[in-house]
């Protein structure tokens, strides 16, 4: 957790992070609008806290963890994983590359047209050339060329625009090559534990799959790694060779943690690691995130809708409503003030565990439901259920605010 | 809003309208037996909301399917029991007399509204159905008191909405029109299996207002499963707490939370983190795995992760026995020292 003394160190920087579903309708799947699932997100996670991000089903919690981990392509973005840029660093990056990749496209089409023409012709002309093995040959020169014409005109393009605007090429999103480079340094835990194994692989299987991948350990060296992994989120060893139905959904959700440990990454993306288990159990798989992050050093992203679970293990909340964040706070500050008139009514929806509170808690009863995603309200994005909406909600978009250190609102009311 | 007076609608004179003695029910599996619900005893009486907690597949759902005898059978098994409803043994009654009691004098809702509302009729047909079928309304009829209804829960534009099919509704909205459903023929009681856990916190508070609405304008007795304790903090007036197929412990709401006496109703309500009080730095934690459920029970279920258990505990199961004011029941043999536990604590 930051603390005052010696400066934190922005481990994660996501700015303008937008991600956009398109929709096609009719026969011609035309492109008809987009469901805006996350719609220009801004946050830092510092190095060794826990981000909490909340929100209700929808609000495109987990659609932001796996953009951050370019596990999706952004509309828009620019995401820094310990000062390596994983998106476009500028607006102007992205449209360069965007414009480069549709010519560098255009140009491949061109190129395999005038290809196939051309194999299609020497077929003709010379009875020698329409063998098989012949034209075989040909194709497999000529899908070489296309992704060289590809690679070398979207690069090419790139460099001199680039030049011309003065961006440096570290600005733009690595290739995916590059990607599968990083991503040992982050990893994802996810919601369901069955659906997230394998079944048919087993525990050392499951949990050796990224070293196989990412690694070039010995047997010995990896089966070694395998235990100690197993042990770090307490599994009994003699449960390798087990398979992921023969254990229970805490159990399973360790296996889950084992492998997002595997390449000993420095930010864990946890999709509602607990929301699938039951509350005796929720309880043993949080405090085992909390001891590992503390040996291992960890930086998590814990996305969760269980609101006082997320005020036990993080640090600073971000609270999202409809694609964009709300608030984003210290820990208590935002649950003690929230300031957000959407946090306010989240949090005093949460029903407490203590009859007496319940009788004389005030609670904020929000109406109606929320919006879709692909038709948001104009203006303030909550103001079609904001007990406190007023007219300049309706027509202008609240933007994000450091409205006392540290704290950021996106509200007419606080601006 | 205020959240009103406390919700005791009901007093331990009241008449008891649902009373269940012994119920037993196994299933017959590949793998063997699954003992899932073991000798369970509870009363509801007129008026009163009878919280239900346990984790997943401490046997809360299969009790209530077992009383209105709606389990598949096989491979389930009601191996003992008396549920005495209106006069009747549930367990002896004829088909025919279950089909008219369920829907009608029994209501129930269920998690999961898509899977219980049908897909292919309009809301109008769900509703018009029962109405027709069990209190013999003509179709104006049926239909008017359908849109009363829908207005009832909250639903605006009720008279038209009735044309509309369950996925045209919110989540929200068509657990709106399931309790609806539920409350058509004015049932006695109502069971509710985790009515409000498929939904979102700001959705869940406007229905746990409905139904504290609906308890105060039709006073029917409601069967509430649930596995979220601030759930039931909130709206019960007597709390029955199972586990391993079994009932462990129960007492009226605020005399539980503030007087829980079995290991495992005080673990699990230390376990939960709140929004509002202390925050700890470490979860209270309930060592191990819930049980399998595969014998007849001979010991405690809790047993392999109770901190208090001790040799009479693998010797014999505990009954229920009294062990406070107002009906307070706990299954332990325990005498409640809590020296040990305070030393675990500090
Ligand atoms: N691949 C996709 N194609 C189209 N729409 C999508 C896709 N993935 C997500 N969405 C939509 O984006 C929005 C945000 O989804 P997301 O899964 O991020 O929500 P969430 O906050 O994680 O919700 P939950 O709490 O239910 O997990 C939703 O409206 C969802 O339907
Ligand atoms: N159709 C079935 N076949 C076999 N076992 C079942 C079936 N339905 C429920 N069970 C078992 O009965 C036990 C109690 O289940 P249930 O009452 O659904 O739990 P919950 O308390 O979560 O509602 C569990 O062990 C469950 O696996
Ligand atoms: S900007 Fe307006 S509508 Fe939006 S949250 Fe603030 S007060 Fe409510
Ligand atoms: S009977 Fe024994 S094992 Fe069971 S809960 Fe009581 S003390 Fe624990
Ligand atoms: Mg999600
Ligand atoms: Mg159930």
């Amino acid at each position: 957790m930051p603390d005052g003394s010696t400066a934190p160190r922005k481990l994660v920087e996501v700015r303008n992070l937008r991600m956009y579903f398109p929709i096609h309708t009719g026969l011609l799947r035309t492109h008809t609008g987009d469901v805006k699932a996350v719609d220009g997100v801004n946050f830092d996670i510092y190095e060794g806290e826990t981000l909490g991000l909340v929100g209700e089903s929808g609000c495109g919690k987990s659609t932001c963890g796996r953009a951050v981990l370019r596990l999706y392509d952004p509309t828009s973005a620019s995401i820094k994983i310990d000062g390596v840029e994983l998106a476009w660093a500028n607006d102007d990056a992205r449209k360069i590359d965007a414009a480069a990749r549709r010519i560098a496209r255009n140009a491949t089409y061109s190129v395999m047209i005038l290809g196939v023409v051309l194999i299609a012709v020497l077929a003709v002309q010379f009875e020698a050339m329409a063998r098989f093995p012949i034209v075989l040959l040909q194709a497999a020169v000529l899908i070489a060329l296309g992704l060289l014409t590809f690679f070398l005109t979207r690069n090419m393009l790139r460099k001199s625009r680039a030049r011309a605007a003065g961006i440096s090429e570290a600005d733009f999103a690595p290739t995916e090559n590059d990607l599968r480079r990083m991503r040992p340094t982050m990893q994802m835990v996810f919601q369901d534990p069955q659906a997230s194994l394998n079944p048919r692989m087993t525990v050392a299987g499951i949990i050796g799959e990224p070293l196989s991948e990412h690694t070039q350990l010995s047997t010995t060296e990896r089966n070694d790694r395998i235990y100690e992994l197993m042990d770090a989120v307490g599994l009994n060893r003699d449960f390798a060779n087990r398979y992921p139905h023969e254990f229970s959904g805490g159990q399973r959700q360790r296996i889950g943690i084992a492998r997002a440990l595997a390449l000993n990454p420095k930010f864990i993306v946890c999709d509602e690691p607990i929301a699938a288990l039951d509350v005796s159990i929720q309880a043993q798989v949080v405090n085992l995130l909390e001891d590992l992050q503390e040996k291992f050093g960890l930086t998590y992203l814990f996305i969760s809708h269980d609101l006082s679970m997320v005020r036990h293990i993080a640090d600073r909340v971000a609270v999202m409503y409809l694609g964009k964040v709300a608030e984003l706070a210290p820990r208590d500050e935002l649950f003690n003030d929230p300031l957000h008139p959407y946090t306010k009514a989240l949090l005093s929806a949460v029903p407490e565990p203590d009859p007496v509170t319940h009788d004389t808690a005030e609670r904020v009863i929000l109406q109606g439901d929320v919006p879709s995603p692909s038709n948001p309200p104009q203006g303030c994005n909550f103001c079609t259920r904001c007990p406190a909406v007023m007219d300049i909600c309706r027509s202008e978009d609240p933007e994000m605010k450091e409205v006392r250190p540290g704290r950021f609102v996106a509200c007419h009311l606080h601006s | 809003m205020p959240d009103g007076a406390a919700p005791q609608n009901s007093d331990a004179s009241d008449p008891t309208v649902l009373d269940v003695r012994d119920l037993k029910t196994v299933f017959r599996t590949r793998r063997g037996e699954v003992h899932a619900v073991n000798n369970v005893s509870f009363h509801l009486r007129a008026g009163e909301l009878l919280g239900v907690v346990g984790e997943s597949g401490s046997g809360k759902s299969v009790t209530m399917m077992s009383l209105i005898r709606l389990l598949p059978m096989p491979p389930a098994e009601i191996r003992a029991g008396v549920v005495d409803f209106d006069d009747m043994d549930l367990m002896q009654a004829s088909e025919d007399q279950l089909r008219a009691i369920r829907g009608a004098r029994i209501g129930m809702i269920f998690q999961d509204p898509m899977t219980s509302l049908n897909p292919v009729f309009n809301v109008g047909y769900q509703l018009m159905e029962p109405l027709r079928k069990h209190m013999g309304l003509g179709k104006e009829a049926a239909r008017k008191r359908s849109v009363e209804l829908l207005e009832l829960v909250g639903i605006p534009d009720a008279a038209r909405r009735l044309k509309d099919y369950p996925h045209q509704f919110s989540g929200g909205m068509r657990q709106r029109v399931m309790i609806a459903i539920a409350l058509a023929c004015d049932p006695k009681v109502l069971i509710a299996d985790e009515p409000t856990t498929a939904l979102d916190v700001t959705i869940q508070a406007q229905i746990l207002e409905l139904v504290k609405e609906l308890r105060q304008k039709l006073g029917m007795a409601i069967v509430w499963i649930t596995h979220d304790l601030g759930v039931i903090a909130g709206i019960a007036d007597r709390v029955m707490v199972m586990y391993g197929g079994q009932v462990v412990e129960e007492a009226p709401v605020r005399e539980l939370f503030a007087n829980p006496k079995h290991p495992y109703t005080r673990m699990l309500l230390e376990t939960v983190p709140s929004l509002s009080g202390e925050r700890n730095d470490r979860l209270q934690v309930i060592q191990g795995q819930p049980p399998m459920l595969a014998r007849d029970p001979d010991s405690c279920a809790f047993r392999d992760r109770c901190p208090h258990a001790f040799d009479r505990c693998a010797a014999e199961n505990p009954l229920l026995r009294d062990v406070g004011p107002d009906g307070h029941r706990a299954a332990c043999f325990w005498d409640g020292d809590t020296q040990g536990e305070e030393a675990v604590h500090a």
